[in-house]
């Protein structure tokens, strides 16, 4: 029973690269170190909802076809299309992004990834005001202070914190998980004590056994040494239970809080008592941990880039982040969601010079978010035609875009039948990238690492890469074929 | 007193039932059970007579769909419901780019009413009823 | 494939030609002795200037930070874009070009080989990629290692022979070809905020200065018999009254000089040749710089050259980087890499009525100038840090022209006018003097055997430009010879004509070029070795490594060490 070693999990931004997986007859059998979602993906990926073989919609329903027919049927929606959108992108390997890049250039479409309805808004803030930052390990040596804003690693990013954060060693920093213990056990205690009292059971219970609601100080955890954990959200997530402190805001309304944080870590003084149902005290705890640390470092997700404010509340938290460097030592970082979407970012960037929305249809590389978006191009009902690849947006796009993406001609590459694969006119059955074919993939630090391949794909099925340098070939013969003839 | 309809604000994202599910195939029973489900406040729920496991009507300036509500296991959060990313938040939530190609997905004001008698359903009947496919 | 250049004036320093009427012939690539008078195709290049093809020793054009600058400017790229043609792909400039058009650009100047300088380890995978998808030219790139955590605590311990090991080993990993340093210390200073401001500041936490570190590093270099040097940015680089600083650096090294080859290459070093007590009293130290370099042989050095335009400035000097974002308040990048080194990248604008960067652009000149050995001093601006490499003819304009120079200089800041050195200077360079600043000594200084000259056995890699020497004066006719340098009359590569009258004529693949580091020893991967690499990344060790997927094309260069 061969043990591979090193695999890199293709799930998450995290890109967690110690996976151990037992193969047995071409097929995954164990998962050694990877979380919940990861197991899932080495295990489940062979479910019955895979595509087998290439489908054409005929007379409004799916049916098989031969590969070189659907790649003759793409290839001309493609070739004759004025304003065509390829989109997708962050669930495949470089390797694949890098031919994309290529098709796009040479029907004159335009080059779309899922940053558009993920971190798109970092990106454009980054472009405003730049970004200090750094890789992983930077933080897995050096952070005493940790924030998580807007975003729940417990549920969308599961061994963050045990691989480069909270619970991890470092050389200057030792992990916290000690402190985490204890915590949970004095919250088993506090339950006890709290049922005990209900009960009657304990007549005169001692002073420190019972917290008042409402702190007078910071908690006890915050003046600790070693890790600190601050979680920042609207509601409390799994994240949020195992965090040092806690600080609640009301949705759509962390900008506030950010500039009034802005305004602590220069020492001025707030003239109000609360800043968005948060008590000016708690900012104050943060601003001063803040202050006070070796080497903080804030995380942000969606929480920031989707509610009210979209860039401009990244605008204020890496503003923030900035100006704390004039204290101390401080870094920012975006949790990115698709282990490859860093990727799509980086290999479009240099290959064109934008990191997502590039418009090709003038034949150079245009960038305007806005215009060149595909949600709004979706929106605006402007595109004729659309190749969708590892990625879902029937099941991420607001339904209005998705009518339009429907409406027009709808080529799906991917290895399952997802949403939009069910609605599309020609679809591909694809390999797995990391499991079934290897490639490359940027973490959401930045790091490049190898995806491995580890099992042989079914029969018949080809990789990402391979299906669009066939299209490529077969659009450039049409285009030649259409020349040739005027 | 119970209420009919109740004012929120609605919030999508991720959990982790979504994502083991959408690693299982988004045809598959995990993703449907992990994305067609909305948390509620038990405080809220309470207030509209809904019990646990029950489907209710969310609705938004941009439609309204079948969604089974769950109690939120943690503290309380009224005024706040969250529904995982998927097809049935993607029916209600809003399309407002503010001219940077990202839609509003969390924030937006919705209402919500129970729905004992309307069935939730499958991935492929609601994509058939929105899109004709 | 036969080529045969016929008559042209042809400069080749290395072999002592200068502006002689000769011809070249190519065969399978290479500089031959003759090739068939018939059967060979001919370029008839009377009346042209034929010279090696250009050779770039230090331009930052690849791999993580250059990509972030890219991202971070896309109003640097709506002003300058490529279309798509039928032999070459779309793509955008102007400081921080994409790939594409970095290499379409550099070879219609007629460069040929290209060295990008800052590799972190960790993201070598990246800049191999991106070095793939630059055509028209044979690269290079140096992997960062002066605040490598290994690197520091070997040398500290004064175990140079497995320091040595390591970094034989990591040549071969990240397939780098040099050793980069930069602002040794600081930058590990620099993942708390702090940084070191001499070369006997102690390095926190770690018991070493950057004097151990330099000299270590050198020691390590020739012990491995490297082709180049250690490639050295100084500490304290922009900071007014560096150059203390920087001479200290360079003494630090005499002793370990052998005769008259090098020991290390100082680059961009009119960044390290400030005067003054701050940015009021800030003025040039070209003079002191240039008098001990005209008087040691131990130190290779390249410009830096600043240009009057807006650029975009990248270097891992992570503390220098937020020293700029400060004076400039632009947007600010920072990226500091675990383990190994630091990044930052901000915009910035250079321009002539301010005093500061007025001295700037005339120390660079001051020192190529001053500097009587055309084979010190190589010609670069830091790509894109003094400016986009697109303005390299505006350089070689005003180190032939006197005229062109003091034409430039009267447009600047009055009070850098009166303190700059070259009104009092009359030297003008030749056209074999600009041979040497902008390719032979600077692939001399690599040691790069096949580049930089047009002996039999040479790469076929060559350069026609469109100056007659008999018919004009060039330190008049400096216009002309600007134009001719910014658009090749002919460009060859590998033989194969590439560039006509500044047009691309084919999409062409260069190699990539890394050092096979041959040690006594083998290099043992164990369980001790895995188990360490866990504790200082967060990779695994067999993810680690730039395998041969990550080249396109890839020449290893064997090198035998002496451990």
């Amino acid at each position: 029973m061969p043990i591979v070693n090193a695999v890199t999990c293709p799930v998450c931004g995290c890109l967690c690269d110690d996976i151990e997986l037992t193969v047995e007859n071409n097929e995954v059998v164990k998962v050694k170190n990877g979380c919940a979602i990861c197991e899932s993906k080495f295990l489940g990926y062979k479910s019955e909802h895979r595509t087998r073989k290439p489908l054409i919609r005929k007379n409004g329903e799916l049916v098989e076809v031969p590969l070189e027919e659907a790649i003759h049927k793409a290839a001309e929606i493609l070739a004759n299309a004025n304003y065509p959108i390829l989109y997708g992108w962050s669930s495949t390997s470089c390797e694949a992004q890098r031919v994309g890049v290529e098709l796009t250039e040479e029907i004159g479409g335009v080059l779309d990834n899922t940053s558009v309805v993920c971190h798109g808004p970092s990106i454009l803030s980054i472009q405003e005001v730049g970004i200090p930052s750094c890789t992983l390990g930077q933080i897995r040596h050096r952070a005493d202070l940790i924030i998580y804003w807007g975003c729940d690693p417990w549920s969308a990013h599961p061994r963050h914190l045990e691989r480069y954060t909270t619970f991890t060693e470092g050389r200057f920093e030792k992990s916290d998980w000690k402190g985490y213990l204890q915590k949970v056990k004095a919250a088993a205690g506090k339950k006890k004590i709290k049922s005990a009292l209900r009960r009657g059971v304990v007549k005169h219970p001692s002073e420190h056994m019972l917290k008042p609601e409402t702190m007078s100080g910071p908690p006890p955890t915050m003046m600790k040494e070693g890790r600190k954990l601050i979680i920042v959200d609207v509601r409390k997530t799994m994240s949020a239970e195992i965090a040092d402190y806690f600080i609640q805001v009301e949705p759509n309304k962390d900008y506030e809080v950010m500039q009034a944080l802005r305004a602590l870590i220069r020492d001025q003084e707030l003239d109000v008592d609360k800043v968005d149902g948060v008590p000016v005290e708690y900012l104050e705890e943060v601003a001063d941990a803040m202050v006070r640390c070796e080497f903080g470092i804030l995380f942000f997700g969606l929480g920031l880039t989707m509610s009210a404010g979209k860039l401009r509340n990244i605008d204020v938290a890496i503003s923030l982040v900035r100006d704390l460097n004039m204290r101390t030592k401080f870094a920012i970082m975006p949790m990115r969601g698709h282990f490859n979407v860093t990727g799509a970012n980086v290999v479009f960037t240099w290959q064109s010079g934008y990191p997502y929305a590039v418009d090709f249809s003038l034949g150079y590389p245009r960038y305007n978010p806005g215009e060149t978006t595909v949600m709004d191009i979706l929106l605006r009902k402007e595109s004729d035609a659309s190749l969708v690849i590892a990625s879902d947006p029937a099941a991420n796009f607001p339904r209005k875009a998705v009518e339009h993406l429907v409406k027009t001609p709808l080529i799906v590459i991917d290895p399952h039948m997802n949403a939009t694969a069910l609605m599309g006119d020609v679809v591909f059955p694809s390999a797995f990238v990391g499991i079934e074919v290897g490639g490359t993939a940027y973490r959401m630090d930045h790091v490049p690492l190898p995806l491995k391949k580890v099992v042989e794909p079914p029969e018949g099925i080809l990789t990402d890469e391979e299906i669009l340098k066939r299209i490529l070939e077969e659009v450039r013969t049409i285009k030649s074929k259409k020349t040739e003839s005027s | 007193m119970v209420e009919e309809k109740l004012r929120v604000t609605l919030l999508t994202g991720r959990t982790i039932e979504q994502g083991v599910g959408k690693e299982r195939g988004k045809g598959s029973k995990e993703y449907f059970e992990a994305v067609s489900m909305c948390y509620m406040d038990a405080g809220d729920m309470k207030k509209l007579g809904i019990k646990n496991n029950t489907n209710i009507l969310v609705s938004t300036e941009n439609g309204s769909v079948v969604v089974k509500a769950v109690k939120y296991p943690r503290a309380a959060t009224p005024g706040i419901i969250y529904i995982p990313y998927g097809p049935w938040a993607n029916v209600i939530c809003s399309n407002k780019t503010s001219s940077i190609g990202m839609p509003s997905f969390k924030g937006t004001p919705a209402e919500v009413e129970p729905a004992r008698d309307k069935p939730l359903l499958t991935m492929k009947e609601l994509l058939k009823s929105e899109f004709g496919r | 494939m036969e080529l045969l250049i016929k008559n042209g004036f042809v400069y080749d320093p290395i072999n002592g030609i200068d502006g002689e009427k000769m011809d070249i012939a190519i065969k399978n690539g290479k500089i031959v002795e003759s090739v068939h008078p018939q059967k060979a195709k001919k370029i008839d290049a009377t009346g042209l200037t034929v010279m090696p093809g250009g050779v770039d020793i230090h331009c930052h054009i690849a791999g993580a930070e250059v990509n972030t600058g890219r991202m971070l400017r896309p109003e640097d790229h709506a002003k300058d874009f490529e279309r798509k043609t039928a032999i070459t792909r779309s793509g955008v400039g102007y400081s921080v070009p994409s790939t594409f058009t970095t290499g379409y650009r550099y070879s219609r100047m007629g460069y040929t080989t290209i060295m990008n300088p800052s590799m972190p380890p960790l993201e070598a995978k990246h800049t191999h990629e991106e070095l793939n998808d630059t055509p028209m030219l044979d690269k290079a790139t140096y992997p960062l290692l002066g605040d490598w955590w290994f690197v520091l605590e070997y040398l500290q311990k004064g175990d140079l022979t497995e320091c040595a090991r390591y970094v034989a080993w990591m040549m071969d990993t990240a397939k780098g070809y040099a050793i980069k340093i930069v602002n040794p210390g600081g930058l590990e200073a620099w993942g708390f905020g702090r940084n070191v401001h001499s070369i006997d500041d102690q390095v926190p936490d770690f018991g070493i200065t950057p004097r151990e570190i330099v000299r270590g590093l050198a020691k390590v270099n020739k012990m491995l018999n490297l082709p180049h040097t250690i490639h050295l940015h100084t500490n304290n680089l922009g900071v007014p009254g560096n150059y203390v600083t920087t001479l200290d650096t360079m003494k630090c090294l005499e002793d370990l000089a052998t005769g008259n080859k090098p020991v290390a290459h100082i680059t961009h070093m009119q960044f390290s040749s400030f005067k003054g007590d701050g940015w009021g009293t800030m003025s040039s130290a070209a003079e002191e710089i240039s008098k001990y370099i005209n008087n040691h042989n131990h130190i290779t050095l390249d410009m830096g050259q600043v240009i009057f335009t807006d650029t975009t400035t990248m270097t891992a000097d992570g503390p220098f980087q937020y020293t700029l974002y400060e004076l400039s308040g632009h947007k600010w990048v920072n990226h500091d890499v675990e383990t190994e080194t630091s990044a930052g990248i901000v915009p910035f604008r250079y321009r002539r009525k301010n005093v500061v960067n007025a001295t700037q652009w005339s120390i660079g000149l001051e020192l190529a100038l001053l500097i009587d050995d055309p084979w010190k001093i190589f010609m670069t601006t830091d790509h894109p840090n003094g400016g986009p490499f697109i303005a390299y003819p505006k350089i070689i304009a005003w180190l032939i022209s006197k005229k062109a120079r003091m034409a430039t200089l009267k447009k600047t800041h009055p009070k850098a006018q009166k303190r700059s050195l070259l009104p009092s200077i009359k030297r003008e360079l030749s056209l074999y003097e600009i041979a040497v600043v902008t390719r032979a000594g600077q692939a001399k200084a690599l040691g790069l055997k096949g580049k930089g000259h047009l002996g039999v056995g040479a790469d076929a890699d060559v350069a026609i430009y469109n100056i007659n020497p008999e018919k004009i004066d060039i330190s008049q006719k400096y216009k002309t010879v600007r134009r001719a340098f910014s658009n090749s009359a002919y460009t060859i590569k590998g033989g194969k004509v590439v560039v006509k009258d500044g047009k691309i004529l084919q999409h062409v693949d260069g190699c990539t070029m890394w050092l096979d580091v041959k040690t006594a020893e083998q290099f043992k991967v164990d369980e001790e070795i895995k188990r360490k690499f866990r504790e200082y990344w967060t990779v695994e060790y067999e993810n680690y490594p730039v395998t041969d997927h990550y080249l396109k094309i890839s020449n290893p260069i064997t090198v035998k060490a002496s451990v």
